[in-house]
């Protein structure tokens, strides 16, 4: 059996392991099996891993021990801790406190009466205290070595305050842009963000779904087709800084007079506005919805086609009621990765001229606008350390807003998909 | 157009001369057949013979594909279905298709049946349409089956449900002749039976022809019979024979015809 010289003098044909060498073959054939497997699971866990890495930084940046120094003393303002005084008693430290000027523009920003007592103690903390963040820690060091922390302080400071600090909180989301780190919010950049990308995939999605209904359903196999799919493809991958030349070349110079919204006698004087930003973004992420919708289009079985064209359907009708209802999912798909990139791209941003320091809300799409990239790419190149753990703080709120928005479009996709 | 001629003529598709290319290649060559009216004729023939070919240029369905072309005539009410005046579109609405696979639409039964009267412009109120559906159904023997679950996925049912589910379907929008693909090549022998039961039925109201590989199918459930061979030389379709079916079976007028029904050779 396990001779393997062939008998007779007829042309060998190989030799196939016998008896106990199939069992060592089949190990040695499962052993490779395994190794690649192993391979495969520590790709995986090097992802989690640096993925995990990632989040532990911006999370130890974001949250820590503060040292807080006032430059007022509370106590020469009122007997009674400043939380305990009411709205009224409040504003009269204000009033007394701070220049007439400031007053004035405060009670214009928002009048003292519709402002709440929390409002007002902080900017009572803010003006007339002038309670300042003089030395910040991170999460690991607040939480490993606060006696150092504390006797560090003592030595230095003896009148700072130790408080542990988030500084992803209410206030944060809620002030708009400041000089000050611990006074900042992302207020701006997120709405300037949600419009931005409002805007966007109103823009994209039909031009998107419409131009790969026409190259899949009206134009397939020609060869311009073939032609305009390979340059779909390279569009896709081009660099991001390009589509923010292009827009700060068509919208916002060639176009300005429409974007800057002149034309309907608005005041802004250049087209450095949320439209001519959102139109970027817009060419940017037409490549990608138009490939995902192709592909989604495409992989619509031909079966029902014909089901649809055999009971004396037109071809829009086919379209209409059995091919973009089939691929919507996959078209979403698609418009999720979009929105994704949108939403994080930071180069057109400051090409189109998105501005880094800005404090009021974004009011229609002619308005001066920042976005949440661009806040943290501004804080996070700020010299001092607080500005670092605002960086922080507004990276959460990105990739928290982000999560949201693709939650919103998984489940409209999942929806479509149960319907059909 | 005139495909509305009151031509009520013995056969209701005439095909003259026709021959079928893809691109360069001619799948189907020189076919002259007369379909009869209200009648079930069975195209036979083994697999590349180009039946299938023949039956989908009855109703326009090889417009889908970009490079096929159509010489000759295919008469219908007088008319070529290939004169430049005539729209795919009407003959679709005239001449209904089942296919081999059951492919119903991934939609309620109601929907099913309700898309196709709606693309072709139905008036009518919410009732009547109750009443096209019962009726459709009915004539697909279909609605005993589904009358409780007319809002249940059209998908839910059985392969044997769904392909008369699709015969419902192409009933719905009114057509004189009905093609069948190999409408039992994925059912079982039961579904099978019931969809043969079916075309005896619907031969009264309508013109059937039908594609099938199973011989015992085109013997048993078919009026007239073709034969289809490929012809070795240019690898093109031919009519062998073409006669009432049971003189087909029985007395094969050409040798290839008796080789192929006595199973010697496809």
């Amino acid at each position: 059996m396990n001779d393997p010289t062939p008998k007779s003098a007829q042309p060998s044909i190989g030799y196939l392991p016998q008896g106990f060498e199939i069992e060592r073959n089949i190990a040695a054939r499962r052993l490779q099996g395994t190794l690649w497997r192993n391979l495969f699971v520590s790709s995986l866990l090097i992802g989690i891993l640096a993925l995990l890495v990632l989040i532990g930084t911006i999370v130890n940046d974001a949250f820590g021990y503060v040292a807080l120094a006032n430059k007022v003393d509370p106590a020469n303002l009122a007997s009674q801790p400043l939380k305990e005084l009411s709205k009224e008693e409040l504003v009269a430290i204000l009033q007394a406190n701070i220049s007439q000027g400031l007053f004035r523009r405060l009670e214009n920003d928002q009048p003292f009466t519709e402002r709440s007592q929390e409002n007002v103690l902080e900017l009572v903390y803010e003006r007339v205290v002038q309670q300042q963040v003089i030395e910040s820690y991170d999460l690991w060091e607040s939480l490993t070595q606060r006696e150092a922390i504390e006797q560090e302080l003592t030595s230095q400071n003896p009148k700072a305050k130790l408080e542990f600090r988030s500084w992803l909180n209410w206030g944060f989301l809620s002030r708009s842009m400041a000089s000050k780190a611990e006074f900042s919010g992302v207020r701006n950049a997120l709405l300037g963000s949600l419009w931005m990308i409002a805007i966007t995939v109103v823009v994209a999605f039909p031009l998107g779904v419409g131009a790969a209904l026409y190259l899949e359903e009206y134009s397939s196999g020609s060869r311009i087709s073939r032609m305009i799919e390979t340059n779909i493809n390279n569009l896709a991958g081009v660099p991001s800084i390009i589509y923010g030349m292009l827009g700060l070349a068509i919208f916002v110079r060639a176009l300005g007079f429409f974007t800057s919204g002149s034309f309907l006698g608005l005041s802004d004087s250049n087209g450095r506005t949320i439209i001519s930003a959102a139109l970027t973004m817009a060419l940017l992420i037409l490549p990608l919805i138009i490939i995902n919708a192709r592909e989604a289009i495409r992989a619509v079985p031909l079966s029902l086609r014909q089901a649809s064209y055999g009971l004396g359907a037109t071809k829009w009708q086919t379209i209409w009621h059995h091919v973009l209802p089939q691929a919507l999912p996959g078209i979403l798909t698609g418009t999720i990765l979009g929105i994704s990139r949108a939403m994080g791209e930071t180069a057109p941003l400051i090409v189109v001229g998105a501005a880094t320091y800005i404090v009021t809300d974004p009011s229609s799409i002619f308005s001066k606008f920042t976005a949440l990239p661009i806040q943290i790419y501004y804080w996070a190149s700020q010299p001092q350390e607080e500005f670092r753990r605002v960086a922080a703080a507004a990276i959460i709120v990105l990739l928290i807003a982000l999560l949201s928005l693709n939650t919103v479009a998984i489940v409209l996709r999942n929806r479509f998909r149960r319907s059909l | 157009m005139s495909l509305h001629s009151a031509n009520e003529g013995k056969y209701a598709i005439e095909a003259r001369n026709m021959s079928i290319y893809y691109g360069t290649f001619r799948a189907v060559k020189q076919v002259n057949l007369a379909i009869e009216r209200q009648k079930i004729t069975a195209l036979i023939g083994p697999s590349g013979c180009g039946k299938s070919t023949v039956l989908r240029s009855f109703n326009r369905m090889n417009d889908l594909v970009a490079s096929a072309r159509v010489e000759g005539e295919i008469l219908f009410h007088g008319q070529n279905l290939y004169a430049p005046s005539v729209d795919a579109v009407e003959v679709r609405r005239r001449i209904g298709m089942v296919f081999q696979k059951p492919n119903p639409f991934p939609k309620s039964i109601y929907e099913n049946i309700a898309f196709g009267p709606r693309v072709n412009g139905w008036k009518g109120s919410k009732s009547e349409m109750d009443e096209l559906v019962e009726r459709s159904l009915r004539g697909a023997a279909l609605w005993d089956e589904v009358k409780d679950k007319l809002h249940e996925s059209g998908l839910a049912l059985s392969g044997g449900q769904q392909q008369r589910l699709c015969i419902a379907r192409a009933l719905a929008v009114q057509p004189e002749v009905i093609l069948m693909d190999e409408p039992c090549s994925a059912l079982d022998p039961i579904s099978t039976l019931k969809v043969e039961e079916l075309m005896m039925e619907l031969r009264k109201d309508y013109t059937i022809i039908i594609v099938t590989h199973s011989m015992q199918q085109a013997s048993r459930a078919s009026d007239n019979t073709a034969f289809f061979l490929m012809d070795p030389e240019d690898r093109a379709g031919t009519l062998i024979e073409y006669g009432p079916t049971n003189e087909l079976f029985m007395a094969p007028k050409d040798k290839r015809t008796e080789e192929y029904i006595t199973g010697r050779f496809g």
